[in-house]
């Protein structure tokens, strides 16, 4: 009988802990677990057997820790086959009637994945895949992916799984006493995006003992639509007469859990301090319990690394600013490659309360799928919202998927078959919800009727793939009322009929219907309204607009969607506010507005800096702006660094407010059509093998106020990359920063092979390990002690 | 306690001081008008989920010679350990984090507010200073009870402690399993706010 089928009609019984057997059998401190499958298999079969012969139906391998960082290729795969090997014995040898199976074990790599850690995604769904693919041959009949703290870690081992077999994959997560993981995932947030991923069961493991678990576990039960397990510890280790003895007794802990399976559990063990005579307990207890059936929930839900938002009554805003078309001043910051100017878009929308960020980077003059991937990646480092990954580029979307922590929100597919075949893949693949646009090889349908059809098209192509309704959202596309006055009509109607009859959930780009209209932000609004009330579940739509979040605001209250109308008070709190202080600022004349602007930069005021600055634009040309306030009010900060009259988070302050100046400068040149005319080129980077990067940003941001080019690498870079950007962009000088004296070493590495390669630039280091002495010695041109210094040098050398 | 056994200690919160906070940002005599930023940044820091605390530790016979320490599972050539552990029959072994959530918060901020960076580095660093104080306490209430005392705690790193060590304490307290902190080649720790040190431990003298 196949797994999933036993699972299907079975309370199903895993195994127990392996780890105190072993250190009762002898396994020494340091000694790894696994090579014992090789050294003394046959305690390894007895411990399977036992357990067999307590009940268990599945034995996980003894394989916890074997993967390639642990141990070479050939050794692993002597390992593991002689790991499945000895369950099979034990299977054989045990008395036990009940079906039983072997599960290929796989636990977490011991180290973090970036942006955290040093791990690269690829490289760990690469190590977990060696595993996988050794396991497979050797004969197993499930993949078990237990004890993951990390919803990204845990994501590369299923990925790993389900591109490398078609056997059943159980993944089984570790959550802490906050019912989160360690990098802080929540339960429903691992449910959605390992259901999204195909995952067979999903639970927990480890941690703590039945009863403190259970709440989670009821959690996951709430929320999954498939198959959950339960694998606690046997309660908490206590010392009793110098040894360490699990505080839960077998009797207690089955009693425990047979709680958790009335609430739903269907698979059933126990992790550290567990025995046969556990499971044996839990068998005697719980065999004759009926399971509940495992019931599908109807849930439409995307999720970040931390959350899942879900589509119910309230509906869900989606920021719609991380977009090119029509925006000079982004397009600018995609060219330059301007990562962070992405970023602070991102949390501005966050702090205007969006619930998902659309991502869109696609234009012609840059490489769509390399920004689109790290647009995911920095993003999902820097927020907790759920991302829409926005694209027309399959290959781009598909990158940025695989790299997702979460579940996410697709843009788009539509009715063309072309489109589905390239994208419904994607979607089965790597779980998500995706918008379908009700278009097809014909255009855009004029009336409702037709729309419909195009979604229940798309809704049966989608089942042939194995996508359920449940994640599919409709865009019944709002076209502009001004080119067409039945436009409006024609998509609301078709929304109401898609969320009614076909009962699938919706969503639009409301900003287009009023195109070419004076005054959009009333049409968008009330359009928005209407949309609202015809069902519409997410709009994507701008946050800074007033009307737009008014008309949201306002809905959430009429619709009981706003609990103690909360929300919709604190946004108009924060309205008065606005028309408060706007009420007050006063024209100034250009010599206020001067000296107003250097006395913010000084002061370290970046909002009064970006003001003045705009204040001053209108009677001022730009660079004067630059020349005459911004850069000697700077100098001025400089000065008092130096004289240690003002101190590190004062300069700070300062180069924060002039780039707020800046900014604005930015804006008005890019809006006038004129490019902005550079200091020269600086490389700058914290070095391999160190992830210190606050150094660096100071002395970048410092540079940048100061109108260089600056190249920042990041973190952890190697000599190899420093060098070819330092080329690539004709720098004049390299800055490296390192903080540890065990990466101080490739700071010598890479001003060497700059030397080697005979590129002339300057080199300028500094970090807390580093003295004059050292920088001499490693051939550095200039060692810069604070951000100040290396500031000077660059200026001289220029 | 015991020796042998890897202890595992959870705590719920910790006091800081904001004097200190202003020095880890390198505030130098001024006050300036960081006061608003520390606050906004407390603000963040304060919400659940941010701080989670853990502390895992080990008890071990050991032996301070001259300039060399042993522990049973190495011998570390340091004399200014074998200083700080003169006269100590026992020592204490430990590692103790703050959790990865402030270091998400650095991330952040160093990608959109260099001084908010700073702060949150401080703040993050005031954690794990408070942390090890917290529980060198509850240590020194413990052993009290039975006529020990314990000396100032010493880390890989301080004075000529080789930062190597840190490899073997890694693999002695089972850190990663017991409090999810890894450690990379370089020997940096994730999260970053996490500290390791050795506390030594002598018979109180009558």
């Amino acid at each position: 009988m196949n797994i999933l089928d036993y699972v299907k009609n079975y309370i199903t019984f895993l195994d127990g802990g392996m780890g105190t057997l072993l250190q009762s059998a002898g396994l020494k401190p340091g000694e790894k677990p696994e090579l014992w499958n090789i050294t003394n298999p046959e305690v390894i079969q007895k411990i399977h057997c036992d357990y067999f012969d307590a009940g268990s139906n599945i034995v996980v391998t003894n394989t916890f820790g074997a993967n390639t960082l642990k141990f070479s290729e050939e050794e692993l795969e002597k390992i593991i086959f002689a790991a499945v090997e000895n369950a099979r014995i034990a299977k054989e040898k045990s008395v036990s009637a009940k079906e039983k199976f072997i599960a290929l074990d796989i636990g977490p790599l011991g180290k973090l994945l970036k942006p955290l850690g040093d791990m690269d995604f690829e490289t760990a769904v690469s190590i977990f895949a060696q595993t996988v693919k050794i396991g497979v041959s050797a004969g197993v009949d499930l993949i078990f992916i237990e004890t993951m703290t990390d919803s990204l870690e845990t994501k590369a081992a299923l990925l790993a799984a389900k591109e490398n077999t078609t056997l059943p994959v159980f993944v089984s997560n570790a959550y802490g006493e906050d019912s989160k993981l360690m990098t802080g995932a929540s339960p429903e947030a691992m449910v959605y995006m390992l259901e999204g991923m195909g995952a067979d069961a999903i639970g927990l493991n480890c941690s703590y003992g039945p009863k403190e678990m259970s709440e989670t576990a009821k959690r996951i039960v709430n929320a999954a639509s498939i198959p959950v397990l339960f694998k606690p510890n046997a309660g908490l280790p206590e010392e009793i007469d110098g040894k360490t003895v699990f505080n839960v007794s077998p009797m207690d802990f089955a009693t425990q859990v047979r709680e958790a399976v009335k609430n739903g559990v269907r698979i059933i063990g126990g992790c550290c301090g567990t025995t046969p005579e556990y499971i044996k307990a839990l068998n005697d207890l719980i065999a004759d319990v009926i399971p509940l059936p495992v019931e599908k929930k109807d849930t439409t839900a995307v999720t970040s690394y931390t959350k899942a938002v879900v589509f119910d009554s309230k509906p869900i805003l989606i920021g719609e600013r991380i977009n090119p078309t029509g925006k000079k001043r982004f397009k600018q910051a995609l060219i330059e490659n301007d990562i962070d100017y992405i970023l602070q878009e991102g949390i501005n929308q966050q702090d205007k309360g969006v619930d998902i960020l659309d991502v869109n980077v696609g234009l012609p003059d840059i490489d769509e799928k390399e920004m689109l991937k790290t647009a995911v990646f920095e993003l999902q480092a820097v927020s907790d919202l759920p991302l829409q990954i926005d694209t027309s580029d399959v290959s781009a979307m598909e990158s940025a998927l695989r790299i997702y922590n979460g579940k996410a929100m697709i843009n788009s597919v539509n009715g063309k078959q072309e489109s589905m075949d390239a994208v419904f893949p994607l979607v089965k693949k790597y779980g998500g919800v995706v918008v379908a646009l009700t278009l097809d090889e014909n255009g855009i349908p004029e009336t409702a009727e037709e729309r419909y059809k195009i979604a229940e098209k798309i809704v049966k192509t989608a089942e042939s793939y194995g996508i359920e309704k449940k994640n599919i959202i409709f865009d019944t596309l709002a076209m502009t009322v001004s080119a067409d006055p039945n436009a409006a009509n024609a998509t609301l109607k078709s929304l109401n009929m898609i969320k009614n009859k076909l009962g699938c959930k919706t969503s639009l780009g409301v900003s287009n219907v009023s195109f070419g209209l004076p005054n959009r932000d009333y049409i968008t609004s009330t359009f928005f309204a209407l949309a609202l009330s015809n069902g519409l579940d997410a709009a994507i739509m701008n946050p800074y607009s007033f009307d737009m979040m008014k008309t949201y605001r306002a809905y959430c209250a009429l619709t009981a969607n706003d609990e103690n109308f909360a929300e919709y008070i604190e946004f108009c709190e924060n309205t008065e506010e606005i028309t408060a202080t706007a009420a007050t600022t006063k024209a100034k004349t250009t010599d206020d507005a001067s000296s107003e602007l250097q006395k913010a930069i000084i002061h370290g005021r970046k909002e009064q800096a970006a003001e003045m600055t705009k204040e001053l634009l209108k009677t001022t040309p730009p660079l004067d702006i630059v020349n005459n306030d911004i850069i000697p009010a700077l100098n001025k900060v400089g000065k008092d660094f130096e004289n240690k009259i003002t101190y590190l988070p004062g300069l700070l302050m300062s180069a924060e407010a002039s780039k707020f100046a800046f900014e604005q400068i930015k804006q008005a040149i890019t809006s006038s059509g004129a490019t902005s005319n550079k200091n020269c080129t600086v490389v700058i980077a914290t070095v391999k093998g160190d992830i210190h990067d606050i150094g660096k940003n100071i002395v970048k941001l410092l540079l940048e106020n100061y109108n260089f080019n600056v190249i920042d690498l990041g973190k952890d870079v190697t000599p190899e990359v420093i060098i070819e950007a330092a080329i690539s962009s004709n720098a004049k000088a390299v800055a490296l920063s390192a903080l540890m004296t065990t990466t101080v070493g490739a700071m010598a590495d890479t001003i060497a092979l700059l030397k080697e390669k005979n590129i002339p630039c300057k080199t300028i280091v500094g970090g807390a390990v580093l003295t004059e002495e050292y920088a001499k010695k490693i051939g550095a041109d200039k060692y810069a002690k604070d951000a100040m210094e290396a500031v000077r040098y660059c200026n001289s050398i220029d | 306690m015991n020796t042998g056994v890897v202890y595992v200690k959870k705590y719920h919160g910790v006091e800081i001081e904001r004097r200190e906070i202003k020095r880890y940002m390198c505030a130098g005599g001024a006050g300036e008008d960081i006061d608003c930023i520390i606050d906004e940044c407390l603000k963040e820091t304060e919400k659940s989920g941010v701080f989670n605390y853990t502390v895992c530790y080990r008890l071990y016979n050991c032996t301070a010679r001259e300039k060399i320490c042993n522990f049973g599972f190495s011998e570390i050539a340091s004399s200014d350990l074998s200083k700080n552990l003169s006269n100590c029959e026992k020592a204490l072994v430990f590692a103790a984090t703050c959790g990865i959530g402030i270091d998400r918060l650095v991330s952040k901020y160093n990608r959109i507010s260099p001084v908010k960076a700073l702060c949150m580095q401080a703040i993050g660093t005031e954690h794990a200073e408070k942390l090890c104080d917290k529980f060198e306490d509850d240590i020194k209430k413990e052993l009290a009870e039975n006529g020990y005392i314990t000396k100032p705690r010493f880390s890989p790193g301080y004075g000529d402690l080789p930062i190597e060590l840190q490899t073997d304490i890694f693999r002695e307290l089972q850190c990663t399993a017991k409090a999810g902190i890894t450690l990379n080649e370089n020997l940096l720790m994730t999260p970053t706010k996490s500290v390791t040190a050795i506390i030594g431990i002598k018979k109180e003298e009558i």
